[in-house]
């Protein structure tokens, strides 16, 4: 495998090396390699590079401690010990969260499939969420304790918005991974049930009218403003919580 | 969790994929102190997106899952920053076989130096790899776990082959 030379069917040569031809690409390849020294060169190393790599001992298998720990309880989700106060959505979800999540009435909207599986991932992140001593990161209170705690925990300033006044206190702030990035989650609450906000820069900049969704028993609204993709989602009916979209747009 | 019915199917589809999960862990995260943290968090979120999940290819579903929490903690710990690819990409540094204990051990030694120019080859291309000569999967599995179309995986393997044979060649001329 010369960094030099090559041939411009290598990847072909590569892939009937990786048995991903069919049998009349495979036939042909296999003639191009008569003649070609650069692909016989590359099929030798190729064939090489495996031995060696299969003899050598790299499979790491799951530790037995490991496996047994969880087989024993898939969900060990390590719970603090005896905290005086733990906020809502640590404790322990009860059928709450997941007897909705199992419920499944999987319901699709016009959605597209990045749209359906960040739909997936949202009520997966809510889901999370609800779980007892899950969160990397919690806090609470007021505006001007969560937007300063971002500071430094992500690349961009969540749009951080209470609505105590309106119905819809700010119950806190923390850091969640969505769609193969970190993005920043809002949790609001009203009338006991929880509102999670995930909030990260969206690439293309272009503000976009909400769109409902749900999903296992759960609402979620998606929309762009500012520059931000906003998904939200609740166990709250739909109308409160349009509502609460409503008002969070339009507040500053 | 309050669904024991449910966690015999979540277990009868993830256990016995686990070996495979912490083989993918250990090879992006390079020890097994974090690979284990990884395997853990990504058996957790296994079990909340579990509901949904459609019970074909439990072990694609399973590694998709543990690659997203190995990027999510290797992003949370700037100590294990991710290597972005260039085209430009330059050969990784072969380590010293003076540092290996067994450098004595001939066989012992080539086999460990395997395992660390491997450890060595930028993110993308080592999980393609890992996948690919360890894990024995097509392309297209591969392709579906890391996100990636078809054609990335084909020049990706193709560049991890290509830098793994030089820097072994390049630690051969060394000895």
């Amino acid at each position: 495998m010369s960094a030099t030379a090559s041939c411009e069917r290598i990847l072909l040569a590569q892939a009937d090396f990786d048995g991903e031809l069919d049998a009349a690409q495979a036939a042909e390849m296999e003639a191009h390699r008569a003649g070609c020294p650069i692909c016989q060169a590359a099929y030798a190393e190729m064939k090489r590079m495996r031995e060696d790599l299969r003899s050598s001992d790299l499979y790491r298998r799951a530790p037995a401690e490991l496996r047994r720990r969880l087989a024993a309880q898939p969900a060990a989700a390590p719970v603090p010990p005896t905290q005086p106060r733990v906020a809502w959505w640590r404790r322990p979800a009860a059928n709450f969260g997941m007897g909705a999540a199992v419920a499944a009435a999987l319901t699709f909207l016009i959605l597209s499939p990045g749209q359906q599986s960040m739909v997936d991932q949202v009520v997966a992140g809510h889901v999370r969420a609800l779980q007892p001593g899950h969160l990397e990161d919690v806090i609470s209170t007021d505006r001007h304790t969560v937007k300063p705690w971002f500071d430094g925990k992500l690349d961009f300033a969540p749009p951080v918005k209470d609505l105590r006044d309106k119905g819809f206190p700010l119950d806190g702030g923390r850091l969640d991974y969505l769609g193969g990035r970190a993005v920043a989650a809002l949790v609001y609450e009203h009338g006991k049930h929880p509102i999670n906000l995930f909030a990260w820069p969206s690439a293309g900049n272009l503000d976009a009218s909400p769109t409902f969704a749900e999903r296992s028993g759960y609402n979620l609204v998606h929309w762009v403003q500012d520059g931000m993709m906003i998904w939200v989602v609740s166990d709250l009916e739909k109308t409160e919580l349009g509502e609460f979209v409503r008002l969070w747009r339009a507040a500053s | 969790m309050a669904l024991p019915a449910d966690q015999d199917s979540f277990k009868a589809a993830v256990l016995p994929h686990l070996d495979a999960a912490f083989n993918l862990a250990r090879w992006l995260m390079r020890n097994t102190q974090d690979a284990e943290d990884v395997v853990q968090e990504a058996v957790l979120r296994a079990l909340t997106y579990f509901p949904g999940f459609r019970g074909e290819n439990p072990r694609g579903w399973l590694l998709q899952i543990v690659r997203n929490a190995a990027y999510a903690s290797m992003k949370l710990n700037r100590g294990a920053m991710m290597v972005s690819v260039g085209d430009d990409t330059s050969l990784p540094e072969p380590a010293d076989p003076g540092d290996d204990p067994e450098a004595t051990l001939m066989k012992e030694q080539d086999r460990a130096q395997m395992g660390r120019l491997l450890a060595t080859l930028p993110v993308e291309l080592r999980e393609t790899l890992v996948l690919r000569e360890l894990e024995e999967m097509s392309y297209k599995a591969i392709a579906e776990i890391t996100a990636a179309p078809i054609g990335t995986v084909m020049s990706r393997l193709w560049r991890a082959r290509r830098l793994l044979a030089a820097a072994a060649k390049a630690e051969e001329n060394r000895r």
